[in-house]
């Protein structure tokens, strides 16, 4: 047996593993999670939806956007708000970016974990330029603060979206650079293929969602299934790889990442005219679900609304609380130092999975 | 494999030139209010403009607004939903080091020979993630925290000081108070964001201690949610002396939102 956290590694989340081990070899792995509980569903009742919209962007920064977004299209569910076009597109513009900048950072990551010096740096200067790119276009690096029930709180000008157009752009071929490179490393290819294989049928068994289900071969992406903001007027495809291995998740975070840049070139010269806001929002009792597809798989967002207007009720369904069941699967009759590796593979946050 | 050291010459050196020079590179910084504290025409002005900060980082004094860097969250309320907005700099705006009194001052508790090398634990007590994404970048090339002396360490048996983010959730609370006794002295903490300040939107409630400071005594504060790398870079320049700070009290700091209990 060997304990593995709450605190370990030099910046991890806490977390802990129980490894049940023989000399090198692992052979099960019991996760145990929920350090991190804060209680944010406990903490949004009784609060007015204003309030409970900075807890829904920042229970996990990561993934703020995707997650405010989801809470919003709950509330205007409910309130039968009627966001205008642009801020429906501007919603997949903001929330693109957010899926491109994380999954650079889940391929930094990846390179981090086979202690790759020169690739980790190389996949850190790109996530430090999708950083500051966002920070120059939203003001904010990790996109809090865009989201508002009833539309966004920022307009873009027609010289940013060229410029954001372009930028991500190059970001992505400097990527694709750094990609084709990893591929042809026989010492990077020995340690992320094979490792941490999840089958198709067990991914289907246990629900997996986002990149991880997708890896598996299972095709499923809230974008296409049960459109959300614009997505139903932009094409994109969704990637899919078999292998189920470490290999086969780091080709789908770098196709979807593609994905994300075509989609953001698509739409960013196009962008419907008029207002971001609906105007004046009235809060009206009742209950609604909001969904998105966050960067790390589907999350749902269940909100229900007091007489008085404030939140009686929030549930939350994340896809890292989804995905950390089924990592035991993968972390399975293994050597020790495949560890790192496997949990970057994953690249899930446990903010987001214990709320 | 000639291929990444060749990949590697070609890139150059990115690194900021902070602390030599000011970093003036877009989107270093998400910035936060300016030109505070003003004086507004009446009270009834004064308290609209408070009215719409979430986290109490907007102070009223009868017709006077203030701002409090440590509470504010950059959820850009006073920016954009207000009219007229307030003023708002993020160019070169990122010197958000606080120290909290009475603890002791720049470089005091730290002798001379920890000024070049100084070791980190970092501690996730509950933190969003942006947080500690922000830390990883300091390791990373733009930043590089190894050139100024600055090394983490996985155990805080070699820490000299305790980076702490997140606003101390009850199951963490056990886990970082060992990580603290485990250290040897001097020791330092640096609470890193609002969560870890104050509780941040969190606040003290039923699952969380609102704020580092409840549980163990901290040297200095790193405003920002989350705070950006050269924010957390200038507090840990000012923990050895090596840059200036302001000073507050912790009846200052922990003015956050109310309990949620």
């Amino acid at each position: 047996m060997m304990p593995v956290g709450p605190i370990y590694s030099d910046v991890a989340e806490s977390a802990f593993f129980l490894l049940e081990s023989v000399g090198e070899d692992v052979i099960r792995t019991n996760p145990r999670f929920f350090y991190k509980f804060r209680g944010v569903e406990k903490v949004a009742e009784g609060q007015s939806v204003e309030q409970v919209l900075l807890l829904a962007e920042r229970f996990s920064g990561t993934s703020a956007f995707a997650h405010s977004l989801a809470f919003c299209q709950a509330v205007e569910t409910i309130c039968e708000i009627e966001v205008p076009p642009r801020a429906r597109a501007l919603r997949v513009v903001y929330a693109e970016l957010e899926r491109f900048r994380h999954h650079l950072a889940a391929i930094a990551g990846i390179c981090n974990s086979t202690a790759l010096a020169v690739a980790t740096s190389q996949a850190g200067i790109l996530e430090e330029e999708a950083l500051r790119l966002s920070c120059a276009i939203t003001g904010h690096r990790y996109l809090f603060g865009l989201n508002l029930p009833g539309g966004v709180s920022l307009d873009l000008s027609g010289r940013q979206c060229d410029f954001l157009s372009q930028a991500v752009q190059d970001l992505f071929q400097k990527l694709e650079k750094l990609f084709n490179l990893l591929r042809y490393s026989s010492s990077f290819l020995d340690r992320v293929e094979e490792v941490g294989i999840i089958t198709k049928e067990k991914a289907r068994s246990y629900g997996l969602v986002g990149p991880i289900a997708r890896a598996s071969g299972i095709v499923r992406d809230l974008r296409q299934v049960s459109p959300y903001a614009a997505y139903d007027e932009v094409s994109f495809e969704v990637p899919r790889e078999d292998e189920g291995d470490g290999y086969a998740r780091l080709r789908v975070l770098f196709q979807e990442a593609e994905q994300s840049m075509r989609i953001l070139r698509a739409l960013l010269p196009s962008l419907p005219k008029g207002k971001v806001t609906s105007g004046e929002v009235i809060i009206k009792p009742g209950a609604a679900l909001g969904w998105t597809e966050a960067p790390r798989g589907a999350t749902w967002h269940w909100v229900r609304i007091d007489e008085q207007g404030r939140v009686a009720r929030y549930h939350l369904t994340t896809p890292s609380f989804v995905n950390w069941h089924g990592f035991h699967l993968a972390a399975e009759e293994f050597a020790y130092q495949d560890f790192p590796i496997i949990m970057a593979t994953f690249g899930l946050s446990n903010a987001e999975c214990d709320r | 494999m000639w291929k990444w050291v060749w990949e590697g010459l070609k890139t150059g050196i990115v690194t900021t030139a902070y602390p030599a020079q000011v970093e003036t590179a877009f989107g270093v910084s998400p910035g936060c209010p300016a030109g505070l504290p003003r004086i507004s025409a009446t009270s009834q002005e004064a308290e609209e403009v408070v009215s719409c900060c979430p986290s109490g980082a907007l102070k009223r004094q009868d017709r006077q607004v203030s701002f409090q860097k440590q509470q504010c969250i950059h959820c850009y309320r006073c920016l954009r939903q207000l009219t007229p907005p307030l003023e708002w700099e993020s160019l070169g705006n990122y010197e958000w080091a606080v120290y909290l009194r009475p603890a002791t001052e720049g470089g005091e508790k730290f002798g001379r020979s920890f000024r070049r090398s100084l070791h980190l634990r970092v501690v996730d007590a509950g933190a969003c993630g942006a947080c500690l994404s922000e830390i990883e970048q300091l390791n990373k090339p733009y930043y590089n925290m190894h050139r100024l002396g600055f090394f983490l360490t996985p155990t805080p048996r070699d820490a000299d000081v305790l980076l702490v983010a997140g606003p101390v959730t009850d199951h963490m609370r056990l886990p970082l108070l060992k990580a603290y006794e485990a250290m040897p002295t001097p020791k330092g903490v640096i609470a890193l964001g609002a969560c870890a300040i104050f509780g941040g939107i969190f606040g003290a409630g039923f699952a969380s201690l609102g704020g580092v400071s409840n549980l163990i005594p901290v040297d200095i504060l790193v405003p920002g949610c989350p705070p950006p790398p050269l924010a957390i870079l200038h507090a840990l320049l000012a923990l050895v002396g090596r840059a200036q700070a302001e000073t507050c009290s912790a009846a200052d700091a922990s003015q956050g939102v109310d309990s949620h209990v």
